[in-house]
């Protein structure tokens, strides 16, 4: 009930903040310097004024700004996105076509990198004087400093050219057709390097996050506690000091969730991941406003999204937390 | 004494390199027995938790024992690997800590903590488990223990999470209870229920009890036998009627002459009853802001106060947590700002002040505050600290650190302390530093907001002495807020007593502690450990 409650809230909040989104970024894109429709003139080879004024005419260039606003908002209300004249379809479908593979790559990525960062982190947290623990954290701090476009281009060169494991490119084997099952397997394959590259780097922050924050809790009194109550120290490293340390690490994750649309672009880029990343960089380079707007606003909804669930999330980690922020 | 349950046996913990003595416990031996309450006595650094926490098994890191033995119905507990070690936690041996604010996990309830006791040594199952820990809770006396167990500590008073420590302690009915200053954080009318209940159930259970303390007044509530210990070192032992009523060692009689004592010096005259601040009608009001769906609470910290402290005196707040005190006393340096009522200070009326004009009355009043660890700036050497508060008031700075380094003579800390850093003091010595920090300003009024609570009874005894000092080298007025009545007797020439943010009495030192008037005011005073053994003795 609270619950129910406190999403209301939130989503009334969402509304009003995802209009201002839709109009600032409607503005930013006015700002851009450049004429639409002499671009669009130039791609067409025709530049004589006649037409380009009949090109103004056809997108509502010629109209007020307010005007166009009004059209781009009303639109958007009943999720009318416009049109990408360079791609010659409806910004939505262009979208919804895109946006699976990327939440595809980003939610396997997201799961994997925060699974096996608390994971780790825990086993360094636990083995602080050991070279074990050591090893952990020297290894998260190599992943934290690489960048990601070099692990990408290593991780091809070494499993698909070197060893030829794994593909190097695409979501699925252009050509071969497999449905059911095997089609499954196929972008599971192709799934493992772009998500185990794009997860490496908040692996590692997860990692030294949960370190730190376990060896923090772990100085806790409460601790102490448990362990004059007899509790063995598995039960106490879990139950005590890793449920008091995932406190931050939420914070972090829910940040991390909010890219899960944007925050792709060089990986899909690297092997040719066909996502919204790889389509946003196309209609950046061309000049393609609407598909960008359309884009923005999209990864700005999912961005509220996740912030509304990470507040839950951390409402039902946290029963201190009570009243809304 | 017979039915010996814990013989601690030439016991020396030697501490890491670099300490600042080689063993935090040296060639230590007492008993403990079936039926007594054995205090172990001591100011911070005594070494007097370490052998708690040998028995235990929680030793810090790096302290180890190199010597001797403790002998827990017979078995060296030293010998033991850490799982048979584990097995006896909690169920033979059980422990209450000293902060009920943090040593209860904050993210689990009440009832699981103390069914986890339970699980921990493979007791019962989940059900039966709950049902247990509610009938513990009854019998430790918390306030509707069937709500008590779903609760998390937040939502609990210090005095209710302590009372789930003891449940959670008592859970298996150990044959020893070890006790790390269970009360020290508690108001003083919270500390002498819980005192009782800990000697309630000790008698009811017929337990050993090892109680550790700093306050010989709690000392001479509840123990059996007394030991006091001082650097490591036991330094005198014995039953608790002796050790009161006839001490042997020097260091204790210090330690007891130490306590505040239940005579209250006799009234000064003040030279100038000129009023130096005058507080009326004054009103505070706490609100948390409420949401759309959500009520707003009020807490009402300040009802209608109003007082006067003449020039030269020294006038006491006293209240336990929640009065109101800090709140006014906060409200006088103008850290808070009071919702209605007059500050007058020398007729200027503080509270209406604002921005420059506020800036430059300020300084009139300094506070020095209760914790000595926190409120220094760790970044910040101490000649800094306190030069910045002239420098803030366009004093040239060579000047104002010259003046730091003046003070910090004055305070007995010499100017050399001025290039060092707070974390390289003593808590006694940082009071001090923060006692000049307040004077850089020479101002006319300071309140001290519980500035000795923190310390042990020597420092604070010696704290009181130079605030005495001071006060009449440099004709200071003080506040002084405490929620230990028998300090502000000693020190104030007149007392305010608080509670839920109004004033219930208030007279000279020796009406209000002598002959109150208020039942309230009795009550403070029958809770303080210790009044009756004094009582007796004078």
């Amino acid at each position: 009930m609270v619950y129910a409650r406190l999403i209301a809230m939130r989503l009334l909040k969402a509304v009003i903040v995802l209009f201002l989104i839709i109009v600032f970024n409607f503005f930013l894109i006015q700002l851009a310097p450049g004429d639409p429709a002499a671009i669009l003139a130039g791609e067409a080879g025709a530049t004589d004024e006649a037409f380009l004024r009949q090109l103004r005419e056809q997108f509502g260039l010629d109209q007020p700004l307010y005007v166009q606003l009004w059209h781009y908002v009303s639109g958007i209300a009943t999720l009318d996105f416009g049109y990408s004249y360079r791609q010659q379809m409806p910004v939505l479908d262009l979208i919804l076509e895109r946006l699976p593979a990327t939440l595809l790559l980003t939610g396997t990525a997201f799961v994997l990198s925060l699974a096996l960062g608390i994971f780790a982190g825990s086993m360094a947290a636990a083995r602080v004087k050991k070279i074990s623990g050591s090893v952990i954290m020297a290894l998260a701090l190599v992943f934290y400093a690489t960048p990601l476009f070099w692990v990408a281009l290593m991780a091809v060169l070494l499993f698909s050219v070197y060893l030829d494991w794994l593909p190097a490119y695409g979501m699925f084997t252009v050509g071969a057709h497999y449905t059911g099952m095997a089609h499954i397997l196929d972008v599971a394959k192709h799934l493992i390097l772009p998500a185990s590259t794009l997860a490496l780097f908040f692996m590692a922050i997860y990692t030294r996050m949960t370190r730190a924050s376990m060896l923090e809790a772990s100085q806790q009194d409460y601790v102490k506690t448990a362990r004059a109550k007899g509790l063995k120290d598995r039960v106490i490293q879990r139950r005590h000091i890793l449920r008091n340390a995932l406190l931050p690490i939420i914070t972090l994750a829910g940040l991390q969730a909010g890219q899960m649309v944007g925050g792709a672009i060089l990986t899909e880029t690297v092997f040719a991941w066909p996502g919204i990343g790889r389509l946003m960089y196309e209609a950046l380079m061309q000049r393609d406003y609407n598909l960008l707007l359309g884009i923005f606003f999209f990864s700005a909804a999912l961005v509220i999204v996740f912030n509304i669930f990470t507040d839950l999330v951390y409402r039902l980690a946290d029963p201190r937390i009570k009243e809304a922020s | 004494m017979t039915d010996t349950v814990l013989s601690i046996r030439n016991l020396t913990l030697a501490l890491p390199k670099g300490a600042d003595r080689r063993y935090a416990a040296e060639n230590v031996t007492y008993d403990v027995a079936k039926g007594e309450i054995m205090c172990v006595v001591g100011e911070s650094g005594s070494g007097k938790s370490m052998a708690a926490n040998a028995v235990m098994g929680l030793l810090p890191k790096g302290v180890r024992p190199t010597d001797g033995e403790i002998l827990f119905h017979g078995e060296d507990l030293l010998k033991l690997d850490e799982k048979r070690h584990r097995e006896l936690r909690g169920l033979r041996i059980g422990m209450i800590f000293q902060e009920p604010m943090t040593a209860l996990n904050p993210l689990m309830r009440a009832g699981d903590q103390i069914a986890e006791v339970f699980e921990a040594h493979g007791l019962y199952n989940a059900k039966e488990r709950q049902q247990k820990a509610l009938s513990l809770l009854e019998e430790v006396g918390i306030p509707q223990p069937e709500k008590a167990i779903r609760a998390y500590p937040f939502e609990l008073s210090g005095g209710q999470r302590q009372r789930v420590m003891i449940a959670m302690a008592l859970a298996l009915e150990p044959e020893l209870l070890i006790a790390d200053e269970p009360t020290t954080a508690l108001d003083v009318t919270t500390q002498a229920q819980i005192l009782e209940l800990i000697r309630d159930l000790q008698q009811r259970r017929n337990m050993a009890v090892m109680f550790i303390t700093h306050d010989f007044g709690v000392v001479a509530e509840i123990a059996t036998r007394v030991c006091v210990m001082r650097l490591g070192k036991v330094v005198e032992l014995g039953l608790a009627s002796d050790i009161l009523g006839n001490p042997q060692h020097e260091y204790t009689r210090s330690l007891i002459d130490a306590i505040p004592s239940n005579a209250v010096p006799p009234a000064r005259d003040v030279r100038d009853p000129a009023p130096l601040l005058e507080v009326r009608q004054l009103n505070k009001v706490f609100r948390s802001r409420g949401g759309l769906f959500k009520p707003s609470r009020e807490v009402v910290a300040l009802n209608d106060v109003s007082f006067t402290l003449d020039r030269g005196e020294t006038v006491g707040i006293v209240g336990e947590s929640g009065s109101g005190k800090s709140t006014m006393g906060r409200c006088v340096v103008r850290l808070e700002r009071p919702d209605s009522g007059e500050l007058l200070l020398d007729g200027v009326n503080l509270s209406a002040l604002k921005g420059d004009a506020l800036r430059r009355e300020r300084k009139r009043v300094q506070m020095v505050f209760q914790d000595p660890y926190a409120s220094l700036n760790p970044r910040t050497r101490v000649g800094l600290a306190i030069a910045q508060g002239p420098i803030a008031n366009g004093v040239p700075r060579q000047e104002a650190l010259k003046q730091a380094g003046d003070l910090l003579d004055l305070v007995g800390l010499g100017a050399a302390a001025a290039e060092r850093f707070p974390h390289e003091f003593s808590g006694g010595q940082r009071q001090r530093i923060g006692i000049a920090r307040a004077l850089a300003l020479n101002p006319e009024l300071i309140v001290a907001d519980e500035a000795v609570s923190a310390l042990d009874v020597s420092i604070q005894a010696q704290i009181l002495e130079l605030l005495e000092d001071l006060k009449r080298k440099l004709s200071l007025s003080l506040l002084f807020i405490t929620h230990d009545l028998r300090v502000a007797a000693q020190v104030c020439d007149r007392i305010i007593v608080m509670q839920h943010g109004r004033i219930v009495e208030q007279g000279t030192a020796q009406e209000v502690f002598l002959s109150p008037r208020e039942a309230y005011t009795r009550e403070l005073l029958d809770a303080i450990p210790g009044r009756a053994h004094e009582a007796a003795a004078v």
